[in-house]
């Protein structure tokens, strides 16, 4: 296990000396082709290249226009919201072993998470490139509200994809974006969930790429949207980075996201990547468990594969035909992740495990009954991952103190059903309704697939002896 | 062909191209028919693959394209996704692809495979090559390989001389179009609109000039010419200009139709729709539509689509 190694050599150095915030390993990839390595890429039919190229070319013009920056900036600001705060979740991190958890309230931006983020920046290419008309698809809805908020304010028609599972998982966003006026396409083929909408989106883009820009939410899909995403993500980690220097004046030892295609992640990772002493983890989606093969856990138990544009980890059967995700997170449940999430992994540079839905829902009820903070289930994940971090960083060194900040991507309202359902079920089965609600710090462990005995505490080290081109 | 540029090199038609040379050397423009392994069911699909060639009794396609379904079919309309579906929920595997393939040669006709590239990277380029040409197969048709990411399937198809045929979009720039034509061998797939596959009542205004390019750059160049191609008259307006015109959705529709109907082994309807073509194609070029495409039962239902994949989501009841 590298992590515990690089977690103790903790880099109390608050000054961005070598490599500076915006700093410069991150921007040496992908390369001219949209390679991580042997990831990334572009697989997609020729109709499309001549459209990724025009907005390979109108971002690299647009991120050294200071009049970009600026219009980009005061949207931010002025729109978004940003930045958005830090917060210390100090009755929550009793369940972390000492461990104290700083959360980056993405939650707090305008449309409920970090989507807002890319969106407006992909907007503001859309307006550029003189394209008048907005697709994009969505899981949870996030993007797809996000998109679609975006569209009201530049006067872009806009249709969203979504997985007719999703639609009805998350109606309260489908709701929300026609009352934004986009118009919600519910994909009722393959799987009928995130990854079938990005194929009906990607079939509506060759179709209409003349006047249509494809603004894909993740740092996923065919080369250039890996890095357009990752760039307009990562003022997170450039504030949040700021912030902890700032308050703590120390860098944090872990920094936790959960992973689905990884936008957030990425946003929250990418200038802490040249922190060698701040470890990067990625939560994945276990769904039920990964012995279950109910699960979205991509990087933990895929293998390398092409999917969606894109050479990856893909949760494929042994003939390649891509296998149906399972997560309680409709934002997780995908069965790719963006190209250098793979690289950060076959790299070493960040760690990748799988939390199941029984525990990202134990974390999710923690936050809202001690910090008052209801999260989305996706960031759940990256709170329960943070705990279990939390737990084993203090374990392994007993005198640490360590620093972990998470990522809150969005907020929960979209997930009350979902979530009252969950508790419900469970509650019939427990027979106290507090017992599960109430965290008790002397309480033992008794959570299931503890990652420690598990397959958590073998993530992607596992995988990345098959790195392969 | 006589023209003011030099060709630096003369285009190699390698296998299927030849097929397409030798209808042009009968005054005509060749026929090419897709159908997926696996639809209705294995055994059927090869039934249907064998009745694409017109099994020697009468005219058929002059080239068989096998398609492999896929899970997530991004260049497929509603019509082939559907097939490609239930084709992968009735089981059928990728090495099912050279049974098929082994059935159309078993005729006389040549056989080429449309695959997407994960499935070929899975199975292994070189293992898959290998397999292929051992079955007959001329080449691959690679819907979202394009010449930058194929390295793998440039050597493989160079060891075991298999075509490559990638497409040519009317949105590709002159550069991508040379450097696609120069890494193709066998002929080059033009697809006539911007688009997904499936049947189109109107003609492609886009195509003609997208062939003239082709042509502009390699003049000796083999081109076919799909996506929305669904009749007989369809078929001879486009060999006017090009030397091939590929059919699928409209052929896959004919089996979805006998598979709804309960008789996934009716292939009357596939027989009724390749004579139309065959017939099309055979149409002296001198003259203007074929007047006995119109009548022919065809399904086509371009004028009014096939209940999409996808609804509209009401307002009022998200979710419900």
């Amino acid at each position: 296990m590298s992590a515990p190694t690089q977690t103790s050599a903790r880099t109390d150095d608050g000054t961005p000396g070598t490599s500076g915030p915006n700093g410069g390993e991150a921007r040496l990839l992908p390369d001219a082709g949209g390679h991580f390595d042997a990831f990334g890429g572009r697989f997609v039919p020729e109709a499309l290249f001549a459209a990724l190229d025009q907005l390979d070319r109108e971002f690299t013009a647009a991120m050294t226009d200071p009049d970009f920056a600026a219009e980009l900036r005061g949207l931010l600001t002025d729109y978004t919201g940003r930045p958005s705060p830090i917060t210390e979740v100090r009755r929550f991190a009793e369940r972390a072993g000492g461990a104290r958890i700083v959360l980056k309230r993405e939650d707090l931006n305008h449309t409920g998470s970090h989507k807002i983020n890319n969106v407006l920046g992909q907007a503001l290419l859309t307006r550029r490139m003189g394209k008048t008309r907005v697709i994009a698809e969505t899981g949870a809805g996030q993007h797809g509200v996000a998109t679609a908020t975006a569209a009201a304010l530049f006067g872009l028609e806009c249709r969203v994809y979504m997985g007719k599972v999703d639609t009805e998982r998350q109606a309260l966003n489908v709701a929300r974006m026609q009352l934004l006026g986009a118009e919600v396409i519910a994909v009722e083929s393959g799987t009928q969930t995130l990854k079938d909408a990005m194929n009906e989106a990607m079939r509506d883009w060759v179709a209409s790429v003349d006047t249509t820009h494809y603004l894909i939410g993740t740092v996923a899909g065919p080369a250039p949207f890996p890095k357009v995403v990752r760039e307009f993500q990562r003022v997170i980690s450039t504030e949040a980075r700021a912030q902890l220097l700032d308050r703590y004046g120390r860098l944090p030892d872990a920094v936790a996201a959960c992973v689905g295609g990884g936008s957030n992640a990425l946003g929250i990772f990418a200038d802490f990547v040249p922190d060698d002493g701040v470890a990067l983890w990625g939560f994945e989606a276990g769904g039920d468990g990964l012995e279950t093969g109910r699960h979205a856990a991509t990087i933990s138990a895929g293998e390398i594969g092409v999917l969606h544009g894109m050479r990856t980890y893909v949760l494929q059967d042994e003939d390649g035909q891509t296998k149906e995700s399972h997560s309680i997170s409709a934002g997780l449940d995908y069965p790719g992740v963006g190209p250098e999430h793979s690289w950060l992994a076959a790299t070493g540079r960040a760690h990748y495990e799988p939390v199941t839905d029984a525990e990202a829902m134990d974390a999710f009820r923690l936050l809202a009954e001690t910090e008052g903070i209801i999260p989305a289930i996706e960031s759940a994940h990256a709170l329960a991952g943070a705990l279990r971090l939390g737990r084993r960083l203090t374990a392994e060194s007993p005198d640490a103190d360590p620093l972990i900040l998470v990522s809150l991507s969005g907020r929960g309202d979209k997930d009350v059903d979902t979530a009252m359902a969950w508790f419900a079920d469970l509650d019939g089965r427990a027979d106290t309704l507090d017992s599960a609600a109430n965290p008790d710090p002397t309480a033992p462990e008794v959570e299931p697939g503890e990652p420690d005995a598990g397959v958590g505490a073998d993530p992607v080290g596992s995988g990345s002896g098959e790195i392969q081109r | 062909m006589s023209t003011a540029a030099p060709d630096p090199r003369a285009f190699d038609p390698g296998i299927s191209g030849r097929v397409l040379a030798a209808a042009r050397a009968e005054g005509r423009g060749a026929l090419v028919g897709y159908l997926p392994v696996g639809y209705p069911d294995v055994e059927n699909s090869l039934r249907a693959v064998r009745a694409l060639t017109g099994e020697g009794e009468r005219p058929g396609v002059d080239l068989v394209e096998v398609g492999m379904p896929y899970s997530d079919p991004v260049m497929d309309g509603v019509t082939i996704q559907k097939a490609g579906t239930r084709a992968l929920e009735r089981g059928v595997r990728t090495a099912d692809v050279f049974r098929a393939v082994e059935a159309v040669t078993a005729t006389g006709t040549a056989a080429v495979v449309m695959i997407y590239w994960n499935l070929v990277e899975r199975y292994g380029a070189e293992r898959f090559a290998r397999d292929l040409a051992s079955a007959g197969g001329a080449g691959l048709i690679t819907p979202d390989l394009t010449p930058d990411e194929a390295d793998d399937w440039l050597a493989a198809s160079e060891a075991h001389h298999l075509d490559r045929i990638f497409l040519v979009s009317p949105s590709s720039t002159d550069q991508r179009l040379a450097a696609t034509v120069e890494s193709c061998r066998g002929w080059i797939y033009a697809t006539s609109v911007m688009g997904v596959t499936g049947t189109r009542t109107q003609s492609s205004t886009l195509a003609p000039s997208l062939v003239a390019r082709v042509r502009a750059h390699a003049p000796d160049a083999l081109v076919g010419v799909g996506l929305g191609v669904s009749n007989g008259a369809q078929a001879a307006e486009i060999n006017r200009y090009a030397d091939a015109a590929i059919v699928g959705s409209a052929l896959v529709q004919t089996l979805v139709d006998a598979d709804e109907a309960g008789r996934p082994d009716d292939l009357a309807g596939l027989r009724a729709v390749v004579a139309d073509l065959a017939a099309g194609v055979r149409t002296p070029a001198a003259g203007g539509p074929t007047p006995a495409s119109a009548a022919t039962s065809t399904p086509d239902p371009a004028g009014a689509p096939a209940p999409a994949t996808h609804t509209p989501v009401t307002a009022g009841t998200p979710g419900s």
